[in-house]
């Protein structure tokens, strides 16, 4: 029974935490508990379709369709947490004001509500995909069903409630540096997953790996302790990453921050031409 | 290209993705700093060029295939040798009724193979050394790759 909670609550965690960080980002801008929840409901279903293709046509989903499918769902939820980034990076002094009930509404347009609900659907489907499998496992199997399904719901509880406990704790951040924070969360968690997705397309062949482990920091901060687990999660701690995933890894960092700060270094870089 | 003997050379791939990398700075700020006038055409064909050169080779590689069972509970053979340098082919197969999420943070491999089920992934080519594996859903369950050269 522990064993499965454990295994529950370590597939549910990371959603649950990304869901957090990208709730905490979305602060102030309106129906977003909708489009969150929409977003979950959709994961939920886009998990559950996974483990049945899983289960059911299993010779099809070979290593490299499951690689690629990984890769795929995490190059999106990059894609559009740079999206959310980059329009924060512009919208941030509004949301800011209404935050403090002195401004007037955020455009209406262009706000990145779809974006939130994607990003949710595919936190939750990819690590739904392996709890839904295991769970059915589980209900299959007879014997210990009950006891077993009874550390799924613990684990799962678990998990959600470290979400939670993070929403909680980003609220305290005071507003002034509010949003700076959560950006920059947001900046990390898709270098990330950037990494990882470079992973599963050298795992599916399309990538060379560049080096297969360009170092190893085990000895100090083993990847499967608690800690490694965490920054695995927040800041894509890989203690040894291959070339191609360090370069993912920096290239997402860079390509996030020139869209962010288009506008600043535009000016910088035609400001400097015209005063010459 | 005197490298085209070595497909695997670490040199050549590093040299295939610098280019990537350049190509992309020039997209980059093309379209953020709409600086014109940049000729896109010639990087796109020598970029075409070296991919072409570099790639065939890489998907032109011979396959070596191993197979490792999961039966009551473990891997078996617990311990899997693989010639090193070489791309390998591993098909596991899983006899339990329980899934297995077959990861190792060593080969960077995370594949989940289903009650029953079969699947394939690719590793290396690998320098020599073992490579421990585990199953992510029972932390009990492991195995090892040793990677060694070839016997002739």
């Amino acid at each position: 029974m522990f064993a499965t909670a454990v295994i529950l609550f370590r597939e549910v965690l990371e959603a649950s935490l990304i869901i957090a960080i990208v709730l905490g980002a979305s602060r102030g801008i309106h129906q977003r508990g909708r489009w969150v929840l929409a977003g979950v409901g959709t994961g939920l279903l886009g998990a559950s379709l996974v483990a049945l293709l899983a289960s059911t046509a299993s010779e099809y989903f070979s290593g490299d369709s499951q690689a690629l499918l990984n890769a795929f769902i995490l190059l999106m939820a990059v894609s559009m947490l740079t999206w959310h980034n980059v329009w924060m990076a512009t919208h941030a002094r509004e949301l800011r004001a209404e935050l403090t009930a002195v401004g007037t509404d955020v455009q209406e347009g262009s706000r990145p509500l779809t974006a939130l609900m994607v990003i949710t659907a595919l936190a939750v489907m990819r690590e739904g995909s392996e709890a839904v499998l295991f769970v059915w496992a589980i209900a299959a199997g007879g014997g210990q069903a009950v006891e077993m399904s009874m550390g799924a719901a613990a684990g799962v509880a678990t998990g959600v409630l470290a979400g939670v406990l993070l929403y909680l704790g980003l609220l305290r951040i005071p507003v002034r540096h509010f949003f700076s924070v959560t950006s920059w969360m947001i900046l990390f968690l898709a270098a990330g997953l950037s990494a990882q997705a470079a992973g599963f397309l050298n795992q599916a062949g399309l990538l060379p790996s560049l080096g297969n482990s360009i170092w190893n920091t085990s000895q100090w901060l083993d990847q499967s302790s608690a800690l490694g687990q965490l920054l695995h999660i927040f800041v894509g701690y890989i203690a040894t990453p291959s070339g191609i995933q360090v370069l993912f890894y920096l290239g997402t960092l860079a390509l996030i921050l020139v869209l962010m700060y288009r506008g600043r270094i535009k000016n910088l870089f035609f400001g400097y031409l015209s005063a010459s | 290209m005197i490298c085209l003997k070595e497909p695997h050379s670490i040199r050549m791939q590093l040299l295939y993705m610098i280019m990537i990398i350049i190509y992309n700075i020039l997209m980059v700020l093309k379209s953020v700093l709409l600086i014109k006038g940049i000729c896109m055409i010639r990087p796109l064909l020598v970029f075409s060029a070296l991919t072409l050169l570099v790639g065939a080779p890489l998907l032109a590689q011979a396959e070596t295939v191993q197979t490792i069972t999961i039966h009551d509970k473990q891997f078996d053979p617990r311990e899997t040798s693989i010639p090193s340098d070489t791309k390998v082919k591993l098909i596991i197969k899983n006899q339990d009724s329980f899934p297995v999420e077959f990861e190792s943070r060593e080969l960077s491999r995370e594949v989940i193979v289903p009650a029953h089920g079969e699947i394939s992934v690719f590793v290396g080519p690998l320098e020599n050394g073992r490579y421990p594996f585990f199953n992510d859903f029972n932390h009990n369950m492991t195995g090892t790759i040793v990677a060694a050269p070839e016997k002739k």
